[in-house]
Formats: C-alpha cells, sequence, structure tokens
C-alpha cells in the first residue's frame, strides 16, 4: 500500500509540473483550435465530417482563430500525448473526436485547467471538459420511415457497426417507424464488428439481399453496401456523410453528422468569454443530424411524409421513443405519450418489440 | 433457409481478393522468398486500378494498371532483399507501412468519386472471379508441369544447390516477387473497383494479411490456395448470412476459426512431411559467394 | 561488375556509421519529398527529429520517448536472442495482446480489493500469458516441425479476435454505458502502472525494459546459453553435433520472447493505455521486429533503433500540428526510413569489392 500511495502522488506532482511548463508564445489575439480525430480525414465518413466541421469554423472566425488537427490517432496511450501537444503547442480549446479517447481527455483536463476540452460521444466531464453527442436516432426515423414505405419485400437490413448503445437506438428507431408506415415490415441485423471495412460491409450488404432485403440501412462509415444495393437493385442511405456519388439510386437520402454548428457555437462562446462546461446531445433541431437530399427514386408522398416527420422532429414536436413500446421479451417499456429519457437511451441494450433478431453478447 | 446458390456465388466474390493476393504470395514463396508486404502492395493496387478505372472508364485497364502498381512496389522489397540481402520480415513490413501511407497521400484527390461500373458478368460474377479461378489451374500447371516451375520450386528449396546447378536465384526470384506484386494489386483493386466503387484509405483493411494466411493453410499448394480462399471467405460470408437470417453466432469466436484451422493444417502437413512444410530456403538470404 | 565479400567480423566502423549514413540519407530524401509536397524541407526534418528532443515542448517529449520506445525495446530485446539463434517469432504481438489480457484478467477479478500483491501477480501473468503464447508454435515445431514463423503470425490473428471477444464480452465494463473495453486500470489504485518519477515517462515498463537489456547483454556475451544461441544461429549442423539440443533452444528462445513481449502488454495495459479494448494490439509487436533488426540484435543497438523509431513518431505527430502535415506523409517517410536502415546494413556485413574478370 505505501508504495502505491507514493506512486500516486508522484504521479500528481508530475501532473503540476507539467502544467507549468510555459505553452508556446500565442500569435496575437488569435485563439488556437485542437483537434484530434480517430481515422484519416480522408475517411470519408466520421472523422471527415469533424474535419468539416473544422473548416466551418476556420470560414466562421478566419483570422481570429488558428485551428490545426492530428488524425489517424489511436485509442489509448498516443489520444494523450497528441493532446498533450495540442495543448503544449497552445490550443486553448480542443476537441477529441471520438468515444475510446474518454480518459486521455479526462487525465490530459486535469493538467492543463487552462484549456478547454469538448469530448465526443462521452459521458465523463469536469470543469474544463464539456460533451456532445448526436441523436442519430431521430435521423433514422427518418429513414425508417422511408425504408418502411420503400421495401417490396417487406425485409429491411441494418449492418450495425458494434452493439453499443448508440447503434441499438438507430435499429430501434428505424424499426419502430418503418413498422409504424407498414405493419408487415421485418428488420435484419448484421454486424460487422467494425465502423470501416469495405469488404465486410460489402459481404455484410450481400447477406442481407440474400435474405430478401430490399432497403438497407447502414451504420458503417464505407460506400461498399451501396454499391452492393445498386448491383442487387436495392437501396439503401448515405452514412455520415452524403454518399452523393451514389444518388439518385441506390443512395436516395441520407443522415449527415454535421458539427460545424456545434462547433461555431462552442469557439464563440470561448472567443466571448461564456464557455461553460456542460453535457448536450443535439438532433435535428439543431441542425447536428442533418437528412440529405430525398432522391426523386422516391415516390413524392413518401418524400413528404418523411420531411413531416423530420419537421415533427426538429420542432420537438414529436419524440421517436414515444409509448406505448414494449421491449423485445414483451416486457412494457413505455406507456401511451412517454417518451424515453436521455439516461435510458444512453445505455440502451435491447430490441423494442417485433425485431427478431438477437443482440449479441 | 439459406439459399445454397447465393451462398456460393458470395463466397465466389468475398474469396477473389484474398484468391489473388493469395496465388500471388504463393509464387514467392514457392520461390524461398517471404514477403509480408501482401497489405501494402494490394493497397497500391487498389488506389491505381481505381484511379486508372475512374480516369478511363474501363475497369480492365484499371485492373492492368493495379498489376502495374503493385509489381512496382514489390520491386522496392525485390531490390532490398535480393541485392542489399536485407532481413525479409523486416521489409516486408516496411512495405506496408510505406504502402499504405503512399496511398494515403496520392488518393487525396479520388476520394469521393465513384468507379465505372463491370456490367454484369456470368451467373452474376464478374470476369475477374472467373479469371482467379482460371489462375489456379494455370499456377498449378506452371509449378509442376513446367521446366520453369520446376527452377522456381528447386530454388526455393534449396537456393545454394539450385545456384550450384546454374540457376539465376535472384533473377527468378525477382521475377517471382514481381508476379505476387501484380497478383496482390489486382486483389487490392477488386476491392475498390468491384467491391466498393470508391477509393477510401486503408480500404484494404486486413486483407492482405489473411492472403498470408492462407498460402499456409494450403501447404503452398495452389488448389489448397483456392479451398483456403473458400474457406476463408466462407467463414466470413457464412456468419454474416447466419446473421442475417436471425441466428445468434458468437462471432469473435468464429472470426479466430480460419486461423486455428490454418494452424492445425500446418501441422497435420508438417507432421506427415516428418519436417518443415514450407519451402526449404523461405525467408533466407541468399548470398552469391561464387 | 562488383561484387560483395562477407566479412569475417562485422565492422565496428560500418556498425557505427551506417545507421548514420541511412539517417541522413533518409533526411535528404524526405526533405525532396517535403519539398515536392509544399513544404519547408527543412522545417519538416528539424520538426521531425530535432522538436521532439529540443523544441519548445520538448520537456514534455523527452519523457514521452520512453513511454513509447518502453515496449518497443522489451519485446525487441526477447525477440532478438530467438533471431540469433535462427529461431524466427514474429508473432509478438500475439503474445503482447494475451500478456496484457492475462494481466488484466487478474486485476478484474481482483477488482475492488486492494493490496500490495496486485501488481506483481498481474506482472507474473502478463508474462505467462505471453509465454503460453509463445511456447505454442514452440511446442509445435518441435512435436511436428511446424514453421514457428507461420505459426506466431496466425496467432496474432487468434489474439486480436480474442482481445475483441474479451472487449465486448467478459471484460466489458459493467459501469461502462454499454461501451466496449474493460474498466481503467490506472484508475485502480492497486493495479495501476504510473509514471514513477515526476516528468521522466518512466513507468514499470520503462525499467523492465532496462532490465531486459541489460539481462540480455549477459546472456549473449557471458552466459553458456548465448554461446549455444549465437552458435546455432551461425551454424545449425555443428551446434547440433556440438550437443546443443535444438528443441530446448527453440522453446527457450520463443518462452523468452514470448513472456517478455506479455509483460509489455501487461504494462501496457495497466499503464499508458490503461485498460483492454477491441483494438488493444496498436501494432508494437511488428514494429519491434524492425527495432531488432535495425539494432542489429544487439542489445545497445535495440535501445538506439527503439529510441529513433519513437522519435520518428513523436515528431511525425508535431509535423502533423505544426506543419499541418498529413499522418500519410510522416508514414511514408517512415517507410523510407526502414528501406534506408534495413539497405545501408549491407556495409556491416558485407565489403563490396570489384570482380576481376579473369
Amino acid at each position: 500500500m505505501q508504495r502505491r500511495t507514493f506512486l500516486i502522488t508522484s504521479a500528481a506532482v508530475s501532473a503540476l509540473s507539467l502544467a507549468g511548463l510555459p505553452a508556446l508564445a500565442q500569435d496575437g489575439e488569435k485563439l488556437k483550435v485542437g483537434f484530434i480525430y480517430v481515422g484519416p480525414v480522408g475517411d470519408g465518413g466520421w472523422s471527415y465530417q469533424h474535419d468539416q466541421g473544422r473548416k466551418a469554423i476556420e470560414a466562421e472566425y478566419g483570422d481570429r482563430i488558428e485551428t490545426t488537427f492530428i488524425e489517424s490517432v489511436p485509442e489509448g496511450a498516443d489520444a494523450e500525448r497528441a493532446l498533450t501537444q495540442l495543448a503544449l503547442a497552445g490550443n486553448k480549446l480542443i476537441f477529441a473526436t471520438s468515444f475510446g479517447f474518454m480518459d486521455a481527455v479526462m487525465a490530459t483536463a486535469a493538467k492543463f485547467p487552462d484549456v478547454k476540452f469538448e469530448h465526443a460521444t462521452g459521458y465523463k466531464r469536469a470543469d474544463n471538459v464539456s460533451t456532445y453527442d448526436a441523436r442519430f436516432y431521430e435521423g433514422r426515423a427518418v429513414m425508417g420511415t422511408i425504408a418502411g414505405r420503400m421495401t417490396k419485400s417487406n425485409k429491411i437490413g441494418y449492418i450495425g457497426s458494434f452493439p453499443i448503445p448508440e447503434v441499438i437506438q438507430g435499429i430501434n428507431s428505424s424499426f419502430i417507424h418503418a413498422k409504424k408506415v407498414n405493419p408487415d415490415v421485418e428488420m435484419k441485423v448484421v454486424w460487422a464488428y467494425s465502423w470501416f471495412d469495405p469488404a465486410k460491409e460489402a459481404d455484410a450488404a450481400a447477406a442481407l439481399i440474400a435474405e430478401g432485403v430490399d432497403v438497407i440501412l447502414q451504420h458503417t462509415d464505407s460506400t461498399a453496401p451501396l454499391a452492393k444495393a445498386q448491383e442487387a437493385g436495392a437501396i439503401g442511405f448515405g452514412q455520415a456523410s452524403d454518399m452523393a456519388a451514389f444518388k439518385p439510386t441506390p443512395r436516395v437520402s441520407s443522415i449527415i453528422d454535421n458539427w460545424a454548428p456545434y462547433y461555431i457555437k462552442r469557439v464563440g462562446a470561448v472567443l466571448d468569454g461564456t464557455w461553460e462546461s456542460q453535457g448536450v446531445w443535439l438532433g435535428i433541431g439543431d441542425g447536428e443530424v442533418e437528412i440529405g437530399e430525398i432522391t426523386d427514386a422516391v415516390p413524392a408522398e413518401v418524400k413528404a411524409e418523411a420531411e413531416a416527420l423530420k419537421d415533427k422532429i426538429a420542432k420537438g414536436e414529436y419524440h421517436p421513443f414515444t409509448g406505448p413500446l414494449k421491449k423485445q421479451d414483451g416486457s412494457d417499456w413505455l406507456a401511451e405519450g412517454q417518451t424515453a429519457t436521455d439516461e435510458e437511451l444512453s445505455q440502451m441494450n435491447f430490441y423494442v418489440e417485433g425485431i427478431t433478431a438477437e443482440i449479441p453478447k | 433457409m439459406i439459399d445454397p446458390t447465393t451462398l456460393i456465388l458470395m463466397i465466389l466474390s468475398a474469396a477473389t481478393p484474398i484468391l489473388f493476393a493469395a496465388l500471388g504470395e504463393l509464387i514467392v514463396e514457392r520461390a524461398g522468398v517471404l514477403n509480408l508486404g501482401v497489405e501494402g502492395m494490394m493497397i497500391a493496387g487498389a488506389l491505381a486500378g481505381f484511379a486508372a478505372a475512374h480516369a478511363s472508364g474501363s475497369p480492365a485497364l484499371g485492373f492492368a494498371v493495379a498489376a502495374v502498381a503493385g509489381a512496382a512496389l514489390s520491386m522496392i522489397f525485390g531490390l532490398l532483399t535480393q541485392f542489399l540481402l536485407t532481413n525479409q520480415v523486416a521489409t516486408g513490413l516496411a512495405l506496408t507501412l510505406f504502402g499504405l501511407g503512399l496511398t494515403a497521400l496520392f488518393g487525396k484527390p479520388y476520394e469521393g468519386v465513384k468507379a465505372p461500373s463491370m456490367g454484369p458478368g456470368i451467373f452474376g460474377l464478374n470476369w475477374v472471379v472467373w479469371l482467379g479461378l482460371l489462375m489456379v489451374p494455370l499456377l498449378w500447371w506452371f509449378l509442376n508441369r513446367t521446366r520453369a516451375g520446376l527452377v522456381l520450386r528447386g530454388i526455393g528449396e534449396n537456393h545454394h544447390a539450385a545456384h550450384a546447378l546454374g540457376h539465376k536465384v535472384r533473377t527468378v526470384r525477382l521475377l517471382a516477387i514481381a508476379f505476387g506484386g501484380a497478383m496482390a494489386g489486382i486483389g487490392g483493386a477488386y476491392i475498390s473497383i468491384a467491391t466498393v466503387l470508391q477509393w477510401t484509405e486503408g480500404m484494404t483493411a486486413g486483407a492482405g494479411w489473411i492472403a498470408l494466411a492462407l498460402v499456409v493453410f494450403a501447404g503452398w499448394r495452389a488448389f489448397g490456395v483456392l479451398a483456403g480462399a473458400w474457406l476463408f471467405g466462407g467463414v466470413a460470408v457464412l456468419q454474416l448470412r447466419l446473421q442475417a437470417a436471425g441466428v445468434a453466432v458468437p462471432v469473435q469466436l468464429l472470426a479466430m476459426a480460419p486461423y486455428l484451422a490454418t494452424i492445425v493444417a500446418l501441422v497435420l502437413i508438417s507432421a506427415r512431411r516428418r519436417g518443415s512444410a514450407a519451402p526449404g530456403s523461405l525467408g533466407q538470404i541468399f548470398h552469391e559467394t561464387s | 561488375m562488383w561484387r560483395l565479400e562477407t566479412r569475417s567480423e562485422a565492422s565496428l566502423a560500418w556498425q557505427i556509421a551506417t545507421p548514420v549514413l541511412a539517417v541522413i540519407a533518409t533526411m535528404l530524401t524526405g526533405a525532396l519529398l517535403f519539398g515536392l509536397m509544399g513544404y519547408d524541407p527543412v522545417a519538416a526534418i528539424r520538426t521531425i527529429f530535432w522538436d521532439p528532443l529540443f523544441g519548445a515542448s520538448a520537456g514534455y517529449s523527452r519523457p514521452q520517448l520512453l513511454v513509447k520506445a518502453g515496449p518497443l525495446i522489451l519485446i525487441a530485446c526477447g525477440l532478438a536472442v530467438g533471431f540469433r539463434a535462427g529461431i524466427w517469432n514474429i508473432g509478438a504481438e500475439g503474445q503482447y495482446i494475451m500478456g496484457g489480457i492475462a494481466g488484466a484478467a487478474v486485476a478484474l477479478a481482483a477488482y475492488p480489493a486492494e493490496g500490495w500483491w496486485i501488481f506483481p501477480a498481474m506482472v507474473v501473468a502478463g508474462a505467462f500469458g505471453g509465454w503460453v503464447w509463445g511456447m505454442i508454435p514452440a511446442v509445435l515445431r518441435n512435436w511436428f516441425g511446424a514453421s514457428e514463423i507461420l505459426v506466431s503470425l496466425m496467432l496474432v490473428y487468434v489474439a486480436q479476435k480474442i482481445a475483441a471477444w474479451m472487449a465486448f464480452g467478459p471484460m466489458r465494463n459493467p459501469e461502462g454505458f454499454g461501451m466496449p473495453g474493460s474498466r481503467n486500470l490506472g484508475q485502480y489504485p492497486s493495479a495501476a502502472n504510473p509514471e514513477m518519477f515526476p516528468g521522466t515517462g518512466i513507468h514499470w515498463g520503462v525499467i523492465a525494459a532496462a532490465f531486459a537489456v541489460f539481462g540480455v547483454w549477459v546472456l549473449m556475451s557471458r552466459h553458456i546459453r548465448g554461446l549455444q544461441i549465437r552458435a546455432a544461429g551461425e551454424a545449425p549442423r555443428a551446434a547440433r553435433f556440438a550437443g546443443v539440443a535444438p528443441a530446448a533452444l527453440v522453446s527457450f528462445c520463443l518462452g523468452l520472447s514470448g513472456a517478455l513481449a506479455g509483460m509489455a502488454g501487461l504494462f501496457e495495459a495497466a499503464g499508458p493505455a490503461g485498460q483492454i479494448t477491441d483494438g488493444f494490439g496498436s501494432g508494437y509487436g511488428f514494429t519491434a521486429i524492425i527495432v531488432a533488426f535495425l539494432g542489429r540484435l544487439h542489445p545497445v543497438g535495440i535501445v538506439l533503433a527503439g529510441l529513433l523509431m519513437a522519435l520518428t513518431y513523436i515528431g511525425g505527430d508535431i509535423a502533423q500540428l505544426m506543419l499541418q502535415m498529413p499522418a500519410a506523409t510522416v508514414q511514408v517517410f517512415q517507410g523510407m526510413l526502414l528501406f534506408y536502415l534495413l539497405g545501408f546494413d549491407l556495409l556491416t556485413r558485407y565489403r563490396i569489392r570489384r570482380r576481376v574478370t579473369a
């Protein structure tokens, strides 16, 4: 025990000594904003969209700020080093754009109390650490509506990345809304166990198509499922980015992560001194989840229906998880008119009634 | 129920990239060279092939360019290991690193654009799949029925003896390495041109490493490579297919199966031959002393 | 025509000169590459090689060199012993992962108990996990003649799948909101492997690496086993006649390198990485192979090679940060450095002579 205590104290001391290091001189009054990405900015999906947000703040604030980023940062020890280097280089606001950076953000934030951190999709906060996330399930509700209307085989497929709450929310939301417009619809789920593996995503899409699926929703970042869908005459949706190259079909619409409005707001808050730690979860209404153009491959009335749903969600008149809803095992979840709490959603680990697949354990 | 015909078609298609890359590596390893840079050469083919197909509108030209690009990159490995006598394991690993970086750098202009369509093909399988299947008997015939194949195998088994017989060890190995690079390039291009229709950084996502496992599984035989490609591709496809059918499968455990099968296969072959199953000079540096 | 003549003993002068020459050649080619891509070549080279050591934030990045180089050196030391004997363990990545898992398993089983014994038990478990993973190829080679190169490589893939399974299944943090990954061991005092002295970057893994360097040096130069290893590598048949049982040697080399890689994995899991995730193996095991060769399979060389690799990683980060250089450019540059270092090694082992045509 003695030894451990000593070690911990010394770690704390080292944190203090680090905080005392002189940060690099800042150019005038420019606010330096740093980003770390888990993938390359060329991934065309998750990291690419965060980098679009970075470009948006540059366009918005021009000379008042300066941005830098470090891409392809592995989660773990390398993340903490990249964050520390960003802080030492004089960045006063740092966006860490992957869940796996969470502990690295907390550790670095403790060492640099005067630097503000924004962590995407995490759940740990501190005085100088905010978290932010997107209500992707709102967009999935719109996709689900289109899917339910468009399917001829009454089978829609979902390619999941990993069985984590965010993806399970998406599956449930898509299914609930497909079912609303088409009571006969069935949902098939395939887990790729990767956010990005084109060959495997293509195989996953092929497996769904072989199972009779003609509308594919994907929660993985490559265009491979759309390419497969095109071959088979099925349709799909863009994910993370618009995937416009596959318009007008197979890509009939898309769910876009638009981080720009949030990034602009938070940089603005630092600039005028009003930044405070917070945890937000933004959706369609805030412009963070965007629905890409619904193409002419979708009949006008379906398009109108989807857009009406989108508007209702945006205005806050409708919550995609509104009762009556039962869990997959038939037990009650939400009573008539009741909506799911954020806390429930952030830990969601069950399917809603009607989905026949099982969540892998 | 799972329809066997579609399942077989899916497996044939899914196995194609690793089949090409592994057939290439088969020739390289039979010549006594272990090139761990398959992933790097595949990604080079994926980018070069995509760029050419996109620019020309011809997938066929894309595959040709991919072969050239894969072979060109493999020549870095060839020059280092054959002329500068570097360690093959380390050089191969460096080649993968280099290939991934280089393609990420030059691939920027091709992000977000789409490849021309391959067309429907025969029985829903495009011509590259058929070419891959054709390569199997062709390479079997080359290795087992031609004099050149005999020389190549001789060099792989014992380069000193082959050298003493007057064979040009270095030249043959360079040719084998170039062939391996070309095949890996085609395999990589299959992913970008035929499967995904787009270019993205790191899109081969480890297929090159699977190809390396395949060659071992095959016991360094051409038809073994085909069987292995179907097994590896088959497990990957079947697992997804079962998931789609609503069967809960232990994905990670199933994903290990082909590698464990490879180890078992290797042990069986080795035990039967009472000694290493691999080509005798595999991975060893050949230094011409006289 | 030119020909290569084997040096009877690797030339000491060239041993020192070739890495320097290779680094200079890389800098020149790299400068050309950076220049072509529109970066200031001098600034780029300085950022990668100079800034981590003496730049404005060197106070932070210097210790990070040790954090990054520690596991590389620890693993490479074990590998070098086997490589000297002609026993090719290229599956250190898998042994690293299994060591991390085995060590973390002890910690997670003990959680939330505190006790002085937990960390030592984790170290033993980590070494054991790596040892087991290294002994599988050893046993298969000894019994069946299966190539240890290939078996150890296959076991890397298996270990990666096990890590993913652990992160999503048995080891998933019950308080982690359903996200994959184990508890953070860094926040569990009895299991943590933190920085020991403020601002030095030294944790138990770095200390273990130092011991490994010394131990391998003693083994190879002072111990009978080291002589056997060298004999086996240089003249396998003669060594067999001299009574060195190859089977015992295979087990020793693969077991040792596996155990060291496993320990590296444990120190990483309990320290810098902090947890087992599906991507726990981040390539240290493969990079260590390159480090072993760059270090000419000698403990001192390995230390320098490990530090050089760490330098390019950290310098690469700084280049991204300061020059907005894409990660890919850094990767290409690292690839080039390896090619040059490997290629120039020729001068150490061979003499280039003009071939006299009779």
